[in-house]
């Protein structure tokens, strides 16, 4: 059972930012960057895959960043951020030896136990992928105990996709089937085009056997799991990672709540059946 | 190794047609393939032919003047390639190519359309098949116009 900080609502330990220093920095894209980070006093939070910690640009914002590295090895935090806001742009802009506030790590994990045995499904879009990636090390590391491992990653384009090298040799060294789309390319690429969803129909899985993780855009991750369904995997083997915007971390403030469910301290992995309608209420 | 009446008649496009309408299906039919990097269509050209691709994958291509020509699609195995042959002035509207080896299957859209004129039942069986083909593609269009991919602001 990972550590989470969520169940400590309102200690001083879920609420303070521990610092850390940024150890190594690499651009992944071309507004993408992964930042290695170190704490200043002691070891590091170990979270677990699909948890998140909260990042802390000083006098800048605080953001809800999951972790990307391998969980059960990693000497540091790993974090894939896309430069899209004020709080993203000063975290991606942070020079190696910058010191950054970190609270974690926070909510549930990706049930990789459970998944154990069966095969495994994974749909990631656009900056989606960071989120599974240490559920997908999980995999690949015990990768007998595991059947079919499919994994379906879809972006904008070719220069958005993220990890592509790692992604490439994932399938190369681990008998994974991966397939890729992007919304539009050039005539560089040699790939797919479309959507996501289109990688599904010709996914070779035993849907009485599997569980599917998806991390994307709400949209994307409603329309991922209604193909998934529609090969005939459960809404309760499907597994959703609800981005939304975490403040808190410990179930206080609300600002993540979804009808009854607060994301940070019940999520943010969900199974389907359990926000299939809180999705579909709008403006909730 | 199926027979060409086997791969149409199990295809989705045209499933539940009746034999008879498979038949003539299969009589406009014939096995071809493309090597990676070979035009199949150009955008302009008439449309007298469509593809169901059973191997391999193609691309759509728009050229956009002073910029580089835009992939805007892929077709892959299991799905036909190309409705203009059914919709006036039956001309391609994309530049096709296929991007490795293809195998498909072409089908005399000419024929077919004369046929469907004359076969009001035959035709809105294919008409209903292509628009359900159209359909699915206009709402991925739709879907993709929304940018989901890049959204957050934090």
């Amino acid at each position: 059972m990972a550590q989470t900080l969520t169940e400590t609502a309102g200690s001083l330990e879920a609420m303070t930012p521990v610092p850390y220093a940024v150890a190594a920095k690499r651009q992944d894209t071309y507004d993408t960057w992964t930042l290695e980070l170190e704490p200043q006093n002691g070891a590091p939070i170990v979270p677990g895959p699909g948890q998140f910690n909260m990042l802390y640009a000083f006098g800048v914002g605080e953001v809800p960043i999951s972790n990307a590295g391998h969980f059960e090895t990693e000497e540091r935090l790993v974090h894939t951020i896309r430069a899209v806001g004020a709080v993203t742009k000063a975290l991606c802009a942070a020079e190696v030896g910058t010191v950054i506030g970190v609270r974690g790590p926070f909510g549930n994990t990706w049930p990789i136990e459970d998944a154990k045995g069966k095969d495994v499904v994974i749909v990631a879009g656009g900056i989606g992928l960071p989120p599974l990636r240490p559920a997908i090390y999980h995999v690949l590391k015990y990768r007998e105990d595991y059947g079919r491992f499919v994994l379906l990653y879809g972006a904008r384009t070719p220069s958005d996709l993220l990890f592509l090298d790692e992604v490439k040799s994932w399938q190369r060294d681990y008998d994974v089937d991966l397939d890729l789309t992007v919304d539009a390319g050039d005539t560089d690429w040699k790939g797919k085009v479309g959507l996501v969803t289109k990688l599904i129909p010709p996914a070779q899985f035993d849907a009485d056997d599997a569980r599917g993780f998806i991390v994307g855009p709400e949209i994307m991750m409603k329309f991922v799991a209604q193909e998934l369904m529609n090969r005939d995997l459960p809404a309760k083997s499907i597994y959703v990672s609800m981005e939304r915007t975490m403040r808190c971390g410990v179930g206080l403030c609300g600002h993540c709540q979804i009808g009854p469910t607060l994301v940070c301290r019940d999520g943010a992995v969900y199974t389907w059946d359990e926000v299939e309608n809180l999705i579909a209420v709008k403006e909730l | 190794m199926k027979t060409l009446d086997a791969v149409i008649a199990e295809s989705p496009i045209f499933a539940g047609l009746t034999q008879e309408q498979l038949e003539f299906v299969v009589g406009c039919a014939q096995n071809v393939h493309f090597e990676a990097g070979q035009k199949i269509a150009k955008a302009g050209d008439p449309a007298d032919v469509f593809y169901l691709i059973r191997m391999g994958e193609v691309a759509l291509d728009l050229d956009v003047p002073n910029k580089k020509p835009v992939r805007i699609d892929t077709t892959e195995a299991g799905q036909p390639l190309g409705f203009s042959w059914l919709i006036p002035p039956y001309e391609w509207k994309y530049d096709v190519t296929a991007t490795e080896l293809v195998r498909a299957v072409a089908f005399d859209g000419a024929c077919l359309r004369g046929k469907c004129d004359a076969d009001p039942v035959l035709g809105y069986a294919l008409l209903t098949r292509f628009a359900q083909v159209l359909a699915g593609r206009l709402q991925a269009t739709r879907f993709r116009l929304l940018d989901i991919y890049g959204t957050d602001t934090h």
